[in-house]
């Protein structure tokens, strides 16, 4: 059967079949959920870091069940499909960004904090000031990161449930946002790492079998997949080459430098990643956590590849493009092609919980940042009790969960690939530095720390906002308008350097000494983990 | 928070027979379990233990980092400018900057080996004994 007959015996996508696995998919998680939540027990331990329970291989693969995020899998493949090459170098940013975490964070982290990123940030630092500058940084890259994926939720539901009219898009978002809250509320943080284990298998598994299943169909060859790929793209030859998508200008290869750095910094200094870090027990897991990360993270990309330019030679840009949800089509449609409705279904049901579990995440995240560093130690002073901050951690979560739908349904439709892009930019900027002068540097003090991570998330918020991605271009967030004068659409190139050179200055300046006894304690704490 | 500051540190009857070397309890300063508090991490920096193990990671992880750091940027760069040396083929359609995309993929792998070789052998051991020695003085927990 040639490629063209294959496309016209295709069944079209049914909704039904694809609620159906989706409504699957939530119960199984819903049901361990309630089973992993422990509901009569309140302590910040257990809702924050899961007791530090899980072993390095069931984080590892939470971890990259976190990246595997709808924007990556989709988003990812669908680049590969469409612009060949330059899909392919954003895979490769981010798993390089793995070995940031692996030799300079990761463990590091482990041994010095309990909860959040502020714990690490403020050790050695003036707490509150410090603690109120993090969960800053926290909540505002925890909300461009959901906002992200929750409108594109609203994309997704066109292509796979059929639902084209705003109002049932809108209500979809408000259904996924709604098993997200149940999930934090009644799971914590085991509750949400399961969902993300259970998610992240399933998708390494559906994109390991269609991938062996295309290069089988293809002999095995890479080379003839390749061929098949370029002689169905309009492209050509040039699929497999870089510039497709960032070749245009001068200015368009320096933004994909400056989005290539953020990548690979910013992955690695994601506040939902950096917490996942406190589910082990200690340094040794939070390693293994990270090589089994890169583990499945080395897998799945490699698989991307393939079904990229699978997605290419059997379905072709032409009917990705035309599908609703444009270029994050290419995956679904390839199941489509290969495997019929039932794998539809599937991946469909998959890209939908991954949705899910990373909102999840990223709540959790944002409302531990809340309770832990603003209502227990900025507000309390360090006073509150555990009950206490766990009722406003769970309160936080349920405000988070509604202003995450209520955003979801707002930038349903908008440009949205940007939002993450901002979002590793911020952390980029604003945290990586801080942690890294933290951990490293001895004479860094407190007002080195409030410069470079307000430095870094203010470079980041202003010259986003003055970028054509916000105005002055055709795909603008404000089209008839244009106040840009930053030529670049990612930051990054300008903010991370700039938020390292604030720490630096700051540290200069401030008045407030680097304090010599806390500063043995992180140092030790940090490599051997006495104490922790 | 860092329940850890509330432990006191007796001075153990090992100690006192000098049966182990009580490396990390100041010399010359009667121990007093009320006043001190947790492991003496100024002490801990400061011993030869600590120092060393601190180089040897340093001197690991710096250099490794700025390494595929910089081969990652590089390759970035090349990707962005150098487009007829990326769409050079080198066996079917398979080209150079292909083949370097997939290097990435090797050498994160090769590099996360060997950092976990290196972690394994010349790290967790040394943290071990170094825990174990402050566990001495910090004494009988109560």
């Amino acid at each position: 059967m040639t490629t063209t007959e294959l496309a016209e015996s295709v069944p079209a996508s049914n909704p039904l079949v694809n609620t159906g696995v989706f409504a699957l998919f939530v119960a199984i998680t819903l049901f361990v959920v309630y089973r992993a939540g422990n509901r009569g027990k309140k302590t910040t331990a257990d809702y924050y870091a899961a007791d530090s329970a899980f072993t390095g291989r069931q984080n590892g693969i939470a971890l990259s069940g976190d990246f595997l995020s709808a924007a990556s899998f989709l988003g990812i493949a669908g680049a590969i499909a469409i612009h060949g090459y330059d899909g392919f170098l954003y895979s490769i940013g981010f798993l390089v960004a793995w070995l940031v975490d692996l030799l300079l964070i990761a463990e590091l982290l482990r041994n010095t904090g309990r909860f959040t990123m502020g714990d690490v940030l403020s050790f050695r630092m003036k707490q509150r000031p410090v603690r109120a500058a993090s969960a800053a940084s926290t909540l505002v890259i925890s909300f461009f990161y959901m906002l992200a994926q929750m409108a594109g939720a609203g994309g997704l539901v066109a292509l796979l449930l059929n639902v084209h009219s705003r109002l049932g898009q809108s209500l979809v978002i408000g259904v996924v946002g709604l098993v997200m809250v149940v999930y934090v509320l009644v799971g914590g943080m085991k509750g949400t790492t399961w969902v993300q284990i259970i998610k992240a298998s399933i998708l390494l598994v559906a994109a390991t079998l269609i991938t062996v299943f295309l290069l089988g169909k293809y002999g095995f060859n890479f080379s003839h997949l390749l061929t098949a790929a370029t002689d169905n793209s309009p492209m050509g030859t040039s699929l497999l080459e870089p510039g497709g998508s960032y070749g245009a200008s001068g200015t368009t290869r320096l933004d994909f430098v400056s989005l290539s750095l953020a990548l690979v910094l910013g992955v690695a200094s994601l506040p939902h990643v950096l917490m996942r870090f406190y589910t082990v027990p200690n340094s040794r897991e939070a390693r293994r956590s990270v090589v089994w990360a890169t583990v499945c993270m080395f897998v799945f990309y490699l698989c991307t590849l393939v079904i990229g330019f699978g997605a290419a030679a059997l379905v072709g840009s032409d009917e990705i493009k035309a599908a609703p949800g444009g270029e994050n089509s290419a995956a679904p449609l390839l199941a489509l092609h290969i495997g019929g409705t039932l794998l539809l279904g599937i991946i469909s049901a998959v890209a939908f919980a991954t949705i899910l579990a990373v909102v999840a995440g990223l709540t959790i995240t944002a409302s531990a940042s809340f309770a832990h560093d603003v209502y227990a130690n900025i507000f309390k002073r360090g006073k509150a009790e555990p009950a206490d901050e766990v009722r406003v951690a769970r309160l936080t979560a349920l405000v988070v969960g509604v202003m995450a739908i209520l955003g979801g349904i707002l930038a349903n439709g908008q440009n949205i690939a940007f939002l993450v892009a901002l979002a590793l930019a911020v952390a980029a900027s604003a945290n990586l530095s801080t942690l890294l002068y933290s951990l490293f540097w001895k004479r860094f003090n407190t007002t080195g720390t409030l410069w470079s991570i307000y430095g870094g998330l203010a470079a980041c918020l202003v010259l986003v906002l003055f970028s054509p991605v916000v105005s002055g271009a055709a795909d603008s967030i404000f089209k008839s308008v244009d106040f840009h004068w930053f030529p670049l659409k990612n930051p990054g190139l300008v903010s991370i350097p700039f938020s390292f050179l604030c720490g630096f200055i700051g540290t200069m300046v401030g008045r407030s000494k680097a304090d010599g006894a806390k500063h043995a304690e992180m140092e030790v704490r940090s490599l051997t983990g006495i104490g922790s | 928070m860092h329940n850890v500051a509330n432990t006191p540190a007796a001075s153990t009857p090992l100690e006192e027979t000098g049966q182990l070397p009580a490396m990390f309890a100041r010399e010359g300063v009667e121990p007093a379990p009320s006043t001190r508090r947790g492991p003496d991490y100024d002490l801990i920096q400061r011993s030869p233990e600590f120092t060393s193990l601190r180089r040897r990671f340093r001197r690991f992880v710096f250099p490794m980092s700025a390494g595929f750091f910089v081969w990652y940027l590089t390759y970035v760069v090349l990707a962005a400018y150098a487009n007829d040396f990326m769409s050079t083929r080198v066996f079917g359609l398979v080209n150079v900057g292909m083949l370097l995309g997939l290097a990435q993929f090797v050498t994160t792998a090769l590099i996360t080996l060997v950092y976990v070789r290196f972690a394994n052998r010349e790290m967790d051991p040394r943290v071990a004994e170094l825990r174990e020695r402050a566990a001495v003085t910090e004494g009988t927990r109560q």
